[in-house]
């Protein structure tokens, strides 16, 4: 089962019916059932610093750092950047990887960078399986991660910035894989492959790195 | 590089998309998930979805009808009409929608859109203004076109963006179901006032139209309606041939 947290914000249930036409189980979760989760997912359109605030109402820094070594996470836009430890959005993050969120800088550019976009995915990172494609975005923010062997893939708008960023089991894609078609439906059954591989292990050991589960 | 957007527009009204001309003489077309969907296997970008009879009967979409064309897209789904507070906005979106289109209730009410972007983000917030050629300027109409505003076209977008609008849906009432292409006036004079991606809607009905609209600086989108409801054109179609023209819109689908 996938858990797709709910922090009160955007449209959630496009994401989980996005896992379940891929034939996955997935079910909104305001913190409930994480332990269980074998998957979980931090969706998230709108404001950083509300999405922010209701992190930390639920606890999520704590549990989610606690289980980030076992159960595969995927954040997908606002919920990738919470991922990271602040941003300039206004509010502190989950602080699962290392870095910040700032302000997209695209002069002469329309903003929020909104529509479909070239994802050039890295050799051996996340996105390795989906390969490069185009996806949707709809954002004004990006990561900024302190370790830049983190990023998985880039895309360019004005400026390049992430586009995703994986370090051992947590993901983040600052596109809407929900809403990205064939290439997003790639890029969920690439996390869904995962989660498969992990749960299948039941989690006995933890590795560090993060590179495999069993 | 952005890609240009393809958009088709199902119009609906009680529950059926339906297609009028200069915003009258509607006509039935279908069941909107089922063109939904059929607009997504041909490559379209993203669907707009307005129910066009909901403002002036004071109603808003059907959450059920929203359900259940959002539950098979794996593209954007943006949805309108009626849409006057908060509560509204938030059911739709619940419903499925990535975005919502305002129009009518904003102008009677700008804060909603400040406190729509406050709630949602202003990436959910898809300022709809449908426009009409006035002496040398332009016209913000409002109920479907049915209702003279006190609004000018350089007054109502700065607003809206300063109000936290995140797209401009951009209707000339003029050009509306006549075929003869976008006005690509009026999509000039809204590039020059706002930085917001623009969605250009009205008139198309060939390839040379969209590539003209998509040349015009911040405008990024392109709806269409009627040339894919009747045909001639599949959303596949059209892509194939704003290609040819040289326009940078999605390769794969």
């Amino acid at each position: 089962m996938i858990a797709v947290l709910d922090l009160g914000i955007g449209n959630l249930q496009s994401v989980v019916w996005a896992f379940e036409r891929l034939g996955a189980l997935a079910r909104l979760s305001r913190g409930e059932g994480l332990d269980e989760a074998e998957g979980i997912v931090l969706p998230g359109v709108g404001h950083f610093g509300a999405a922010a605030e209701r992190a930390a109402q639920l606890g999520l820094a704590p549990r989610l750092r606690g289980l980030a070594h076992e159960v595969p996470l995927l954040g997908i836009c606002l919920g990738m950047q919470l991922l990271f430890e602040r941003s300039e959005e206004g509010g502190e993050g989950l602080a699962l990887l290392p870095g910040d969120v700032v302000r997209l800088a695209a002069p002469g550019l329309p903003l929020p960078h909104t529509g479909w976009n070239d994802v050039e995915a890295l050799p051996g990172g996340f996105l390795q399986g989906a390969g490069d494609g185009e996806a949707y975005f709809v954002h004004g923010y990006v990561a900024q991660p302190r370790n830049p062997a983190i990023v998985a893939a880039w895309t360019s708008y004005g400026e390049r910035f992430p586009a995703a960023v994986s370090q051992g089991r947590v993901h983040g894609v600052q596109f809407h894989p929900e809403r990205s078609g064939a290439y997003g439906r790639a890029v969920l059954l690439r996390f869904l492959e995962e989660v498969a591989q992990c749960s299948r292990s039941s989690r006995p050991s933890i590795s560090r790195e993060g590179t495999s589960c069993a | 590089m952005l890609k240009r957007r393809i958009i088709p527009c199902l119009d609906v009204a009680a529950d059926v998309v339906v297609k009028g001309v200069r915003f009258a003489d509607l006509r039935l077309l279908g069941d909107p998930a089922e063109l939904a969907h059929r607009y997504e296997d041909q490559g379209a970008d993203e669907i707009v979805l307005l129910d066009i009879t909901a403002s002036r009967e004071g109603r808003t979409p059907n959450p059920l009808v929203v359900e259940r064309v959002a539950r098979r897209l794996g593209i954007p789904l943006t949805v309108g009409g009626g849409l006057r507070d908060a509560a509204a906005i938030g059911a739709v979106l619940a419903a499925g929608a990535d975005k919502v289109s305002l129009n009518s209730p904003a102008l009677r009410r700008p804060g909603l859109v400040a406190e729509a972007s406050r709630r949602f983000g202003a990436q959910a917030v898809v300022l709809a203004v449908d426009v009409r050629r006035e002496g040398g300027g332009y016209r913000v109409y409002a109920a479907g076109g049915s209702l003279r505003t006190p609004w000018l076209l350089d007054a109502w977008l700065p607003t809206a963006q300063s109000l936290g609008a995140g797209e401009i849906l951009l209707t000339s009432i003029d050009r509306d179901g006549t075929r003869q292409g976008y006005d690509l006036e009026a999509l000039r004079l809204a590039s020059g006032l706002v930085s917001l991606p623009i969605i250009a809607s009205g008139g198309a009905a060939l390839p040379r139209h969209l590539a003209e609209a998509l040349a015009v600086p911040g405008v990024t989108g392109a709806l269409l309606a009627g040339v894919l409801h009747d045909g001639p054109w599949t959303v596949g179609a059209m892509r194939q041939e704003l290609r040819s023209l040289g326009v940078d819109v999605r390769a794969a689908v």
